[in-house]
């Protein structure tokens, strides 16, 4: 990563060309109750999220499960509607796009799964889950496409002779190589991981990862790594982002995020996470929120966040804090860090 | 790099040709070798499907070898037992009843597997298109509702007296009535397929690799005939096999109640029930067709139990 440096920047910095950017997206899911199947109501999923991916970078994505992650992404590559919002993928507003210029599109973008055994259909080998993405997108001659599948293979480190195997007879890390291979089939410059080792043991977590990186430097890779292991975010992020209910709460580069994260949820977050410094592990107080994730359908007033926020005041609750700049380049959204 | 390898080449429970599949390069197994290895090591599908071919065979060759018209009376020699000259014995009008099984079987047979080829692919299609599109489902589950609350029999009766005259005239007597017959069969059986097939599709396209489908550009289309309806197959093959025999049984009861063949034209079906008035006299009236329908719903499910089995790449990997 020789050019950490220049990536520094929380934000498009003059330097860093923007690959992704998010306006103001909004993924709503409606609530239908009744005979009539009236719309009662909404789980706000994601509310309003605005974010940046630098070309090259990997920006981390955490929060507690169900605060909205899955949703972002999915979004992002038009998997679920959009209620709100922009997406612009490489200068090109891909928010409305529909029909063959979506499918288009696709080639730019794919994703790796969760669950590597629930994302592999059981009923076709190896050979045709790669193949996939080629059958639809190029017209190889069955030898070409053979030739490709086995350079897939090789490129996440599974074996030729595996290529008319099914997923079953795969261990989980495996099952997940399989699940990149067909991510990279159609050279994507952007991809989102969406919590790609969780699944995993952690001997194989490792190994994963490596590859992941591995597989970025060598094909100049982005990513948008979403997680909820603390740990490896900051292991594989260049800029991480927090979310809470469905809103960004912050974002900033790693190393500023982990040492003075500036909004009270990272704060509690970050307390939990062990330090491998003994001294400062010695030193580290937790932070225990009280109380559960309100409902993201009956979101609260002002800050999502207030509920449970150990510094919350009066204007917390009438008013919702923008996510805005911060004088030491974080972004974030509290009234407390002005 | 590699995590825990699976165990190389022939070591490997799917390993197929032992120490075959070195690293190099793998050998192209065919998938259809796979699957008739698989059907072959289902004891029960493999009787079943010898049973189903000796019936088809015996429908089929048995009338050139046993060539006795079914319909020749002869009143001498009725209600006879088994002899030579009439091996399965003769019925109230002295016909010979292994002529008229041969010849019963013949359109049992037919009725039974393009009723049920019918009544899946209703199923199946309805069944799709209203689990895996959310617009459809409303309006094709009332239909199929619909079909389920219908009483069947008056339906039937209507059906049948509205159109037979018209396809007897336009496809002879004998093809007109099997036309109906089958349709009529098909058209009020397909909603159990159809229901189960959608509780499938609409738990099958919450997976991720459907979603993963989506994320690559497959079109509609192409992910249902890829991803979704090789996933249901089980429960289409087991409503095959419960298709073939409620056909059956359905055209029996159509024939009992005389809607269905003409009643010198004989089936499984209408030979079981004209046996059953005589059936304290000669009892072996009723056990014979009676057998021949047990035996070919039996094999038929045993080889729906075994094509399930080696469709699926789970089992067959054992
Ligand atoms: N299709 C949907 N319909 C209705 N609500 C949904 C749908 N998908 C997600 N949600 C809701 O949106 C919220 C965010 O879900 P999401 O899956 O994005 O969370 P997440 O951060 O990825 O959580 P996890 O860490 O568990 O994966 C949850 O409350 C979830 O119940
Ligand atoms: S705005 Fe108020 S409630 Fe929200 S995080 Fe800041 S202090 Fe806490
Ligand atoms: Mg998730």
């Amino acid at each position: 990563m020789s050019d950490a440096a220049a990536l520094d920047a929380p934000r498009a910095a003059p330097t860093a060309e923007t690959l992704l950017r998010v306006q103001n997206l909004s993924v709503h899911f409606p609530i239908h109750k009744g005979l009539l199947r009236r719309q009662v109501g909404a789980v706000q999923a994601v509310d309003e999220v605005s974010f940046d991916v630098l070309k090259g970078e990997t920006l981390g994505l955490v929060g507690e499960s169900g605060c909205g992650k899955s949703t972002t992404g999915r979004a992002i590559l038009r998997l679920t509607p959009i209620t709100q919002g922009r997406v612009i993928l490489d200068g090109e507003d891909i928010t409305h796009i529909e029909g063959e210029t979506l499918r288009q599109r696709r080639r730019k973008m794919q994703m790796i799964f969760q669950d590597p055994q629930a994302s592999l259909n059981p009923r076709m080998n190896v050979s045709g889950i790669i193949s996939e993405p080629l059958v639809e997108h190029r017209s190889l001659s069955r030898k070409q496409m053979q030739e490709r599948v086995y350079e897939l293979m090789d490129a996440v480190g599974l074996r030729r002779s595996f290529a008319n195997r099914y997923p079953h007879e795969f261990s989980g890390g495996q099952r997940q190589r399989i699940g990149i291979a067909r991510a990279l089939a159609l050279d994507p410059g952007f991809i989102v991981c969406d919590e790609p080792i969780a699944a995993l043991d952690v001997s194989i977590q490792a190994q994963v990862v490596n590859l992941l990186e591995e597989l970025q430097q060598r094909l100049g890779l982005t990513y948008l790594f979403i997680s909820h292991d603390l740990s490896m975010v900051r292991h594989m992020a260049t800029r991480v982002a927090v979310m809470y209910l469905g809103r960004m709460v912050e974002l900033a580069p790693r190393e500023k995020l982990y040492s003075v994260p500036r909004h009270p949820y990272t704060q509690a977050l970050l307390s939990a996470v062990p330090e491998p410094d003994p001294r400062r592990e010695a030193t580290r107080q937790r932070i225990i929120l009280t109380g559960d994730v309100p409902s993201p359908a009956n979101p609260p007033s002002g800050c999502r966040f207030r509920t449970r926020c150990p510094h919350a005041f009066d204007r917390c609750a009438v008013e919702t804090p923008a996510f805005r700049k911060l004088s030491d380049g974080h972004f974030a959204a509290c009234h407390l860090s002005e | 790099m590699t995590d825990q390898p699976i165990p190389a080449g022939g070591a490997t429970p799917a390993g197929g040709p032992a120490l075959v599949a070195a690293p190099a390069m793998p050998k192209h197994r065919s998938q259809w070798s796979d699957v008739w290895r698989q059907f072959a090591s289902h004891r029960g599908a493999l009787a079943g499907m010898a049973v189903f071919l000796f019936i088809i065979l015996l429908c089929t060759l048995g009338a050139f070898i046993h060539d006795v018209d079914p319909q020749k009376l002869d009143i001498r020699a009725k209600n006879q037992l088994m002899s030579w000259e009439h091996p399965l014995g003769t019925d109230n009008l002295g016909r010979d009843m292994l002529a008229q099984i041969i010849a019963g079987g013949q359109v049992s047979l037919a009725v039974g597997v393009t009723a049920m080829l019918l009544s899946l692919l209703v199923g199946t299609l309805i069944g799709v298109l209203s689990g895996y599109f959310r617009r459809l489902d409303g309006p094709l589950m009332r239909f199929t509702d619909l079909f389920l609350a219908l009483p069947l029999l008056p339906l039937l009766l209507v059906i049948i007296m509205l159109f037979r005259d018209m396809l007897r005239t336009a496809f002879g007597p004998e093809s007109g009535i099997f036309i109906l017959i089958v349709f009529v069969i098909g058209i009020t059986s397909w909603m159990q397929t159809a229901r189960i097939v959608r509780g499938d599709v609409l738990a099958l396209k919450e997976r991720e690799f459907v979603l993963a489908a989506k994320s690559i550009g497959t079109p509609s289309r192409r992910i249902i005939l890829r991803h979704i309806l090789p996933n249901v197959l089980s429960p289409i093959m087991v409503s095959a096999t419960l298709g073939v025999a409620n056909a059956i049984i359905t055209e029996s009861a159509l024939s009992f109640l005389g809607l269905g063949f003409p009643s010198d034209f004989p089936t499984w079906g209408r030979l079981l029930y004209d046996g059953a008035n005589f059936m304290t006299l000669t009892p072996d009236r009723v056990i014979w067709p009676g057998l021949a329908i047990s035996l070919t719903v039996l094999s038929v499910n045993y080889i729906g139990d075994g094509l399930r089995d080696a469709l699926d790449p789970r089992i067959r990997g054992r």
